[in-house]
């Protein structure tokens, strides 16, 4: 038993935090912002393909680093921290994690090296208007038809997916119900009758689609790993990526921290740094108090996800649960101690903020997580 | 990061648990589940009487080097001989002060020949140790420590009062921080002196706690004596041999009290469910974050205990205290509101309250001793993040 990072754990953090220390000196979060795909094209190459971070989780018989929940929770962490937009969740959180899980080794052949050369984004859809990640409510539907599949699909607030290339769509049989029945399509996002929409999100670094789509017509070979199997990989899937999702929320938190200790040195009122007063030393220390246990629950689920303990599933809600709400704790009273300045627009905090409130929800709201672990504890309902 | 637990670690494990199960049995299996918080009054005797029983089998102080007597267990043994110890019922220890923080300063800080004297009854179970920092006038403001130490033919002669003394009434040993300079302020001039308690200059008055029982006590000094060589450090280092012994409370038997703290929280689980309170929603939500905030402590302490020992403390040992402290008078609360009107029924007349009565009045001081969590957000600030100082008279 060991808990604490190798060697070369504390290598990936080290070259992914002065890789993104040089983006974001270069103005890449604002680049990334302005450019219609959300993202930089140029800079995710480098990322994914330049860095390998695309691959990170992609085993090595495919070309990838073969590397496991705790590389990625470290590289999420920096990532969070930077808060540079990018597809990076969408295409290896939630998409490469979703090949995996699925052992769907011709889909892995036909998508992994693409995205490992930085050449293919992609995103999965679950969400459809309500936004309830819960799978088992999906109404999007599809019917056979000799060997191609109909499908009728109404998919919102999906992660980049005005610009992923490869959407993957979580849809139903025709007449199936709740767990049953659920199955992922592959859609190319070109393909004619697929109807996008980037919906404007008030957090810019994040972007969400809309789409849509009236018995579109695909090939048999679009269904990803086995029919009718969709639930089971796709709780799988919430507890991979809300732990990574979870350690990105820790490092942007920290940042926030950074920040705000920084600037409450700096900042004199009444004759002394602002940072010498007990009101604001606590607020900071709360923070950091906020932090540092999100830190440890959510390295903590890594490791479990890792080390393939029983523990994980429940661990891995509890992460999902704590990091998201540190997370708007720690910016909310960033700004607080921040003052005016934290409301401005041209500082980063406000970045932050919004990022803050629009992961709380993803992959799961936070009382959602709360119910799974009342279940697994016997509460009643 | 790996957090499976090897072969070997695992048939410890089935060693640890099946020796409490031979063992915590016959004239100790009353002490299952005694001792804890707000109940370190019951059983002393029989647990002193257990805890010796334990040394026999080498069981105590399992985390300490063997060349001080210890068991000299690699983390991973101890965090399962702490976990298995807690599953087991195991009463709570009557010589964690020695074991937890006079052993570890005696062999951090001391000469030989203190080690040589010190160490072995503390392994054998022997001898109990209470720690005299507290005073009436150095709480919380603890460099303020006015009672008094000075060399008479040889011997210390000690003269103050400390106040808020663990378990005093049953020590025979008190590591007593006191200044030695005459005239000297603050951190300067303190001492680190080893004193025994059994002893005509000394006087313990228990105090009455809320619970109505009394774990802590004021002990008097009135020309209290010891040998002169039971000085830890050099005469005026005391601040220093101090600070190392808190450190020592951040130690691996956290995973044992976090053990005891997940058979509380599942008590609290297992009468919601068995009374209906869990169809409440606010209440199930506050079960549901009792066990996310113990998981976390949980993680927090086991990333805490896996890094190496470093100059600089880091950053996951500095919110420990004041996370767990939080954590279970928070616990405390809820487990009245689970219970709901019961909550107000004790056991017997006069005053014999119940496990969770104790738990959740006992609980108040959590916050409160080792550092009020005032005092650790200060630290944390000051320490950890770097915010200036507060501008001192």
């Amino acid at each position: 038993m060991r808990f604490a990072f190798t060697d070369e754990q504390n290598m990936i953090r080290e070259a992914a935090r002065g890789f993104l220390a040089e983006c974001t000196a270069a103005g890449a979060r604002a680049k990334g912002i302005a450019d219609p795909k959300g993202f930089e094209v140029s800079l995710w190459r480098k990322m994914a393909a330049d860095m390998g971070w695309a691959g990170l989780i992609i085993p090595e018989a495919h070309g990838g680093l073969g590397l496991g929940m705790v590389e990625l929770a470290v590289l999420m962490e920096e990532l969070g921290a930077a808060l540079i937009p990018s597809p990076f969740e969408s295409t290896v959180c939630l998409a490469a994690q979703m090949l995996l899980i699925s052992g769907d080794d011709i889909a892995q052949s036909e998508y992994f090296p693409r995205m490992i050369a930085g050449e293919l984004t992609a995103t999965v859809a679950v969400t459809e208007p309500g936004g309830d990640w819960n799978p088992t409510l999906t109404k999007s539907q599809y019917v056979r038809r000799g060997d191609d599949i109909l499908l009728t699909a109404l998919k919102h607030y999906v992660p980049f997916g005005h610009s992923a290339d490869v959407i993957f769509v979580v849809a139903r049989a025709e007449g199936s119900r709740g767990e049953n029945g659920l199955s992922i399509l592959a859609i190319p996002g070109d393909t004619a009758g697929l109807n996008r929409r980037s919906l404007v999100t008030m957090d810019q670094t994040r972007r969400q689609a809309a789409i849509t789509c009236k018995d579109l017509v695909l090939p048999g070979s679009a269904l990803i790993g086995e029919e009718g199997q969709g639930h089971a990989l796709l709780c799988e899937l919430t507890r991979f990526a809300g732990t990574a999702l979870a350690a990105f929320q820790v490092g942007a938190a920290q940042r926030c921290l950074d920040m705000t200790v920084d600037y409450t040195k700096e900042r004199v009122q009444f004759g002394r740094s602002i940072g010498s007063f007990q009101a604001v030393k606590h607020k900071a220390a709360d923070m950091m108090i906020g932090v540092e246990s999100a830190r440890s629950l959510a390295y903590y689920a890594a490791a479990l996800a890792d080390s393939q303990s029983p523990e994980f599933p429940e661990t891995a809600s509890a992460a999902k649960v704590m990091c998201a709400e540190t997370y708007f704790k720690v910016v909310a009273d960033a700004i607080q101690l921040h003052g005016g300045i934290g409301f401005t627009w041209e500082y980063d905090l406000h970045h932050y903020f919004k990022n803050a409130r629009a992961t709380e929800g993803v992959l799961g709201i936070p009382d959602a997580h709360r119910d799974m672990i009342a279940d697994y504890l016997q509460l009643s309902r | 990061m790996d957090l499976n637990f090897s072969k070997e670690d695992e048939t410890f494990r089935a060693e640890v648990a099946a020796w409490m199960k031979a063992h915590l049995t016959g004239r100790f299996a009353e002490l299952k589940g005694r001792g804890g918080p707000g109940d370190e009054h019951s059983f002393h005797d029989l647990r002193h009487d257990w805890e010796k029983h334990m040394a026999t089998s080498g069981w105590t102080c399992v985390g300490w080097p063997k060349e001080d007597g210890g068991r000299g267990l690699p983390i991973e043994q101890q965090v399962i001989f702490y976990e298995e110890y807690a599953r087991a019922g195991g009463p709570g220890r009557v010589g964690h002060i020695g074991e937890g923080l006079a052993g570890p300063t005696i062999s951090a800080f001391g000469t030989d020949a203190q080690k040589k004297h010190f160490l072995p009854p503390i392994v054998a179970g022997e001898e109990l140790w209470c720690q005299g920092y507290s005073e009436p006038n150095a709480g919380s403001d603890l460099a303020n420590v006015r009672t008094k130490a000075r060399l008479v033919n040889g011997e210390w002669v000690i003269d103050g009062q400390k106040t808020w003394t663990s378990l005093a009434q049953n020590a025979d040993w008190c590591f007593v921080l006191c200044r030695t300079e005459e005239g000297s302020k603050l951190h300067r001039g303190l001492s680190y002196i080893l004193v025994p308690m059994r002893q005509p200059g000394i006087t313990v008055r228990p105090i009455v706690q809320m619970t109505g029982t009394s774990e802590f006590n004021e002990v008097f000094f009135d020309g209290a004596r010891t040998a002169g060589d039971n000085i830890v450090g050099e005469p005026g280092d005391g601040w220093r041999v101090a600070m190392g012994t808190l450190a020592f409370e951040r130690g691996i038997s956290t995973l044992g009290q976090q053990m005891q703290f997940r058979n509380e929280l599942d008590a609290i689980i297992d009468i919601a469910r068995q009374n209906g309170r869990d169809r409440d929603p606010m209440i199930r939500r506050r079960l549901v974050d009792a066990w996310i905030g113990l998981k976390a402590l949980r993680a927090n302490a086991l990333r805490m205990l896996s890094k190496p020992a470093a100059a600089e403390l880091p950053r996951e040992a500095y919110i420990y205290k004041i996370s767990w402290a939080t954590w279970h008078r928070d616990l405390g609360k809820l487990a009245m509101d689970v219970l709901g009107p019961d909550a107000e029924i004790g056991e017997d007349l006069p005053y014999d309250l119940t496990a969770l009565q104790r738990l959740f009045l006992f609980v108040r001081a959590d916050t409160i001793y080792a550092g009020t969590n005032q005092i650790q957000r200060n630290i944390i600030a000051e320490r950890a993040l770097g915010m200036p100082k507060e501008p001192r008279n």
